[in-house]
């Protein structure tokens, strides 16, 4: 019946596929409302200007200094808004930025900061000490203000600016890190009118701020555009432009490098590293990294009320066990199979860029990688293997250690391999328990874990990594606390508050090495090793960057805006611009063309075979 | 229903009006009904995920307790469950999404700042795999066995097999970065290129120009099913008699297919285009992945993977809400396109 019909009238089906291409087509009609969304033409690219194209891997968080933490943003922080003092690009000394001194009272409780003169921002109205205790100010009234540096201000009692060129803080406790407050300060009159915080994008172009760049432009997910401020303090910058281009994969971003879409790449695995060897135009950095990477013991977790939370091994209670383990993992093998080279075998907590905190074990403390030493450490320490191989612990119960892993991150998942397989050797089980990054940090918090991936970016001042192992950084029984290893220690914490309260800077670094010595014995966390910063730029457009620190370091994501503000562009880079715009139309020409083409050919071939039917 | 009934007797023809209402009515419900359990669901599922927002939104950054009291107050963290509920009900008739945890932004603002582009791509995708599908579905099945036959189809299963990402990567290096002497034509990321002159044509031919890519790979993945979905239910109607009669007429080969059968085979692909169209504004997470496209999938790849609760329930609605509409709107054209549903 329906057979038929339609048979019949032709036209019904007809008029319904017009009406589906039309729906079909409604996507194509929309396209311009979605072009619109990019307004901002920059009107970039002009002749003789050079600007720096950077590949990053992560979307900004928030462009509000108050909000916004994750490492892109805090980059693009650095670029536009003052900070008290900064760290040299020599060797991560503190030294002047918007403050060009300080000091401090006998009590070491007020802090005289004493402001440049001459900054303006961008907008042209002048830096005063006012903006300074502005920004500290909310930061301490304004809980949705303390969201990304709340942690800077906990320990100030007070802040004020007596007149524009002076800004005095007090602290509740004496504070060796007031040296180094990173917190970038906004524009009070910009700010004032800001009622919430919290629902602030601080998305009005360009962005006013006082840094050697100023944003002006900004498209989610695709890019950020920084243009050269020509009235920084210090001097205008080299380049004319920063741009930061948003890359979902790497490879893709290796692959605009290769092919000169962008200037700088960064994050690079080792493969992309090693790949990247003589590529033509291309120069690869190898930069020792701020981070270390480290396997968490659970020693016994504890609130801050000291109620045992979790549920860890017993087994690990036991100093002797978690020595034992730490003598069963090879090291240099991991650094070698794992990073493929590039990395730094580890050993004390922080990690060798800082050459002044870097503390290794002296030979007899050193826990060299051996199989039997370990094997017979447990025999000692009364861990007999049972029938099936697995030893067992006084109270009957196996060794068998759940070990939690960021499930999407191959690195993890190599050592886990490593780890399992070697201490299977010493009658060990392990089973690996990948999971989302967001649940590593859940059951490390509420103690979940046996044994568990951490791993951190140190900052030049190391006392934020330090506090992690103190009985304070335990979580509170409502929540809150940022537990590392749970390492609770009296000797420990006592060397941090030492540490924390001493002025003297060699006495300062000779107690963060006992610190870290103390850390080493206690075997909570094991320093596997520190990566490397893999990164590539163009060579034919840009000379040279600054690293930090000298000749190690890295030249991009650094503390401190150094890499990008003395980019050094070659004539080249001054003379073709990135924009590929008219050759671009001309391959969209090119493409309907071929695609004109390859409709006739097959028309063509059909209509010859057609032909051939008929005959 | 009754009442039709009734006037039945009396007089058959004006009866029509009202039973299409009637349907009508009832297929929009369905779809409201579903809309509605949807956004339910999109609720109480997500807070099954493990994790504390509070916990989520810091990070790893260390806080107090009082900072996570304020920031559980200020996302309404701190209320009971049915209360958070009818609150996101409230907000919802409203038109408001909530807050992202991640960017601190409307859910809405950012949603609708994503959704163009992934319309864009996906949309130009699935119009020309439909139209390729199509007219390949149709060569293959009336030369069924010859080599066009042959080869759409083994191409084409082949490349619907391929892992789109992996397909997504080959042309990226082929054609974006460039093959030996043959240099890069299209760039290898991105929507836009910052450096465009102002102007609407260069602007609309920069964004065409960066399309290239991820919708090649896109409706080489897709165009296979609509090719062998329009083949098979060819094929069916092949050795129908009506078929026969036509050409019996006298009528051309040419007519005969595109008068008579094609329209015919036609229905179960009308289907599958629908089914299909509800999932465009879903995007393509790979494919947007591998070249950077600023578009939705993205979006809600991000959220899931923190989890922001409520970016994850807008984009969950908003995903849920257009297959739902597509699939309303396919069953009121069905209606329209076989007389079969209306007559029954």
């Amino acid at each position: 019946m329906g057979v038929r019909s339609a048979g019949v009238r032709p036209s019904f089906p007809r008029a319904a596929a017009t009406v589906v291409i039309a729906g079909l087509l409604l996507p194509v009609v929309l396209a311009p409302g979605a072009l619109s969304a990019n307004e901002r033409g920059d009107g970039s690219g002009q002749e003789g200007e050079a600007t720096l194209r950077v590949g990053i891997q992560q979307e900004f968080d928030s462009l509000n200094p108050f909000l916004g933490f994750s490492r892109a943003a805090t980059e693009v922080f650095r670029l536009i808004y003052p900070t008290l003092t900064t760290y040299s690009s020599e060797d991560f000394s503190v030294v002047p930025e918007l403050a060009t001194d300080w000091e401090s009272s006998r009590d070491k409780l007020t802090w005289t900061f004493h402001i440049r003169e001459g900054v303006k921002w961008s907008d042209g109205e002048p830096v005063t000490a006012h903006d300074v205790a502005y920004t500290f100010d909310r930061m301490m009234t304004d809980s949705a203000a303390a969201t990304a540096n709340g942690n800077y201000v906990d320990n100030f009692a007070e802040v004020s600016a007596p007149d524009d060129g002076r800004v005095v803080i007090r602290t509740e406790t004496p504070q060796a890190t007031m040296r180094s407050l990173a917190v970038p300060i906004v524009p009070e009159h910009v700010w004032s009118e800001v009622d919430d915080v919290a629902g602030f994008a601080n998305r009005r172009m360009p962005i006013v701020g006082s840094g050697p760049f100023e944003v002006t432009d900004y498209r989610p997910q695709q890019s950020l555009t920084l243009e050269a401020n020509e009235d920084f303090w210090r001097g205008a910058p080299t380049v004319d432009r920063l741009r930061f281009v948003n890359f979902e994969n790497s490879d893709a971003a290796v692959q605009a490098l290769r092919k000169g879409e962008i200037d700088v790449a960064r994050k690079l695995t080792p493969a992309q590293f090693d790949a990247l060897k003589g590529a033509e135009n291309i120069e690869r950095v190898k930069g020792k990294g701020r981070r270390f990477y480290e396997l968490v013991l659970n020693p016994g977790a504890a609130n801050s009320a000291g109620d045992p939370i979790g549920t860890g091994h017993p087994a690990l209670r036991d100093v002797r066990v978690r020595k034992a383990l730490d003598r069963a993992i090879d090291r240099s093998e991991l650094v070698d199979r794992v990073l493929g080279g590039h990395g730094t075998v580890g050993a004390g907590y922080l990690p060798p860029i800082f050459r002044k905190y870097h503390w290794s074990p002296p030979d007899d403390e050193r826990r060299s990688f051996s199989l039997e030493a370990a094997d017979r450490a447990l025999d000692e320490a009364g861990y007999p293997r049972g029938p099936d191989g697995i030893r067992r612990g006084p109270s009957g119960r196996p060794l068998d250690f759940e070990f939690v892993l960021h499930g999407d991150s191959s690195t993890d998942a190599l050592v886990g391999k490593f780890v399992k397989e070697w201490l299977s050797g010493i009658g060990v089980e392990v089973s690996l328990q990948p999971v989302s990054d967001n649940q590593v940090n859940q059951r490390t918090t509420a103690g979940d874990f046996d044994m568990v991936i951490s791993g951190w970016s140190v900052n030049p001042d190391p006392d934020y990594v330090l506090r992690l192992q103190t009985c304070g950084a335990r979580p509170n029984p409502g929540g809150g606390g940022l537990p590392d290893s749970f390492l609770c220690d009296e000797r420990y914490d006592e060397l941090y508050a030492r540490q924390l309260a001493e002025f003297d800077r060699d006495a300062r670094v000779e107690l963060v090495k006992r610190a870290q010595g103390r850390f080493h014995e206690m075997a909570t966390g094991l320093i596997l090793f520190y990566p490397n910063a893999l990164e590539a730029y163009r060579s034919d457009r840009f000379a040279g960057f600054e690293r930090q620190p000298a000749e190690r370091g890295v030249i991009t994501a650094q503390q401190g805006y150094w890499g990008y503000y003395r980019a050094e562009p070659t004539e080249r880079a001054r003379t073709a611009g990135g924009g590929a715009g008219y050759r671009s139309a001309a391959f969209v020409i090119v493409g309907v063309v071929l695609l004109g083409a390859l409709v006739v050919f097959s028309a063509s071939a059909h209509r010859r075979r057609t032909a051939e039917h008929r005959e | 229903m009754t009442d039709t009934r009734d006037r039945d007797d009396v007089r058959r023809p004006p009866a029509r009006a009202p039973r299409i209402l009637g349907f009508v009515a009832l297929k929009l419900g369905g779809g409201a009904l579903s809309l509605l359990l949807v956004v339910v669901l999109g609720f109480f599922l997500f807070r099954v995920l493990p994790g504390d927002p509070a916990r989520t939104m810091t990070r790893s950054a260390p806080v107090s307790a009082e900072q996570l009291a304020a920031l559980r107050h200020r996302f309404g963290l701190d209320q009971p469950l049915y209360v958070q509920f009818r609150d996101f009900l409230g907000n919802l008739v409203r038109g408001e999404l909530g807050t992202s945890y991640t960017y601190n932004r409307p859910v809405a603002e950012l949603i609708g700042e994503r959704i163009g582009p992934t319309v864009l791509l996906v949309g130009t995708a699935t119009v020309l795999a439909v139209l390729l599908g199509l007219w390949m579905g149709t060569r293959a099945a009336w030369r069924h066995g010859g080599s066009a036959d042959r080869w759409f189809t083994s191409v084409g299963l082949t490349l619907w097999s391929v892992p789109t990402f992996w397909l997504g990567l080959l042309l990226l290096m082929a054609f974006g970065v460039g093959v030996g002497p043959m240099p890069g034509l299209f760039p290898v990321a991105g929507m836009s290129s910052p450096d465009v002159p102002p102007g609407v044509l260069p602007r609309v031919l920069d964004v065409g120009h960066h399309l290239v890519l991820p919708c090649v790979t896109l409706v080489a993945v897709i165009h296979a099913q609509f090719m062998m979905v329009m083949r098979s239910s060819l094929l069916e109607e092949m050795g129908e008699e009506y078929l026969t009669t036509a050409r019996a007429k006298g009528l051309r080969e040419d007519l005969v297919r595109r008068r008579h059968a094609v329209p015919n085979a036609l229905l179960p692909t009308v289907t599958l285009i629908f089914l299909h169209l509800g999932l465009v504004v879903s995007g393509a997470i790979t494919v947007e992945t591998v070249f950077s496209w600023p578009g939705l999938g993205l979006l809600t790849y991000e959220a899931l993977r923190v989890p922001d609760l409520p970016l994850l329930q807008g984009t969950f609605i908003v995903l849920a809400g257009s297959v739902i509409v597509m699939n309303v709107l396919a069953e009121l054209l069905y209606r329209v396109l076989d007389p079969r549903v209306r007559a029954s």
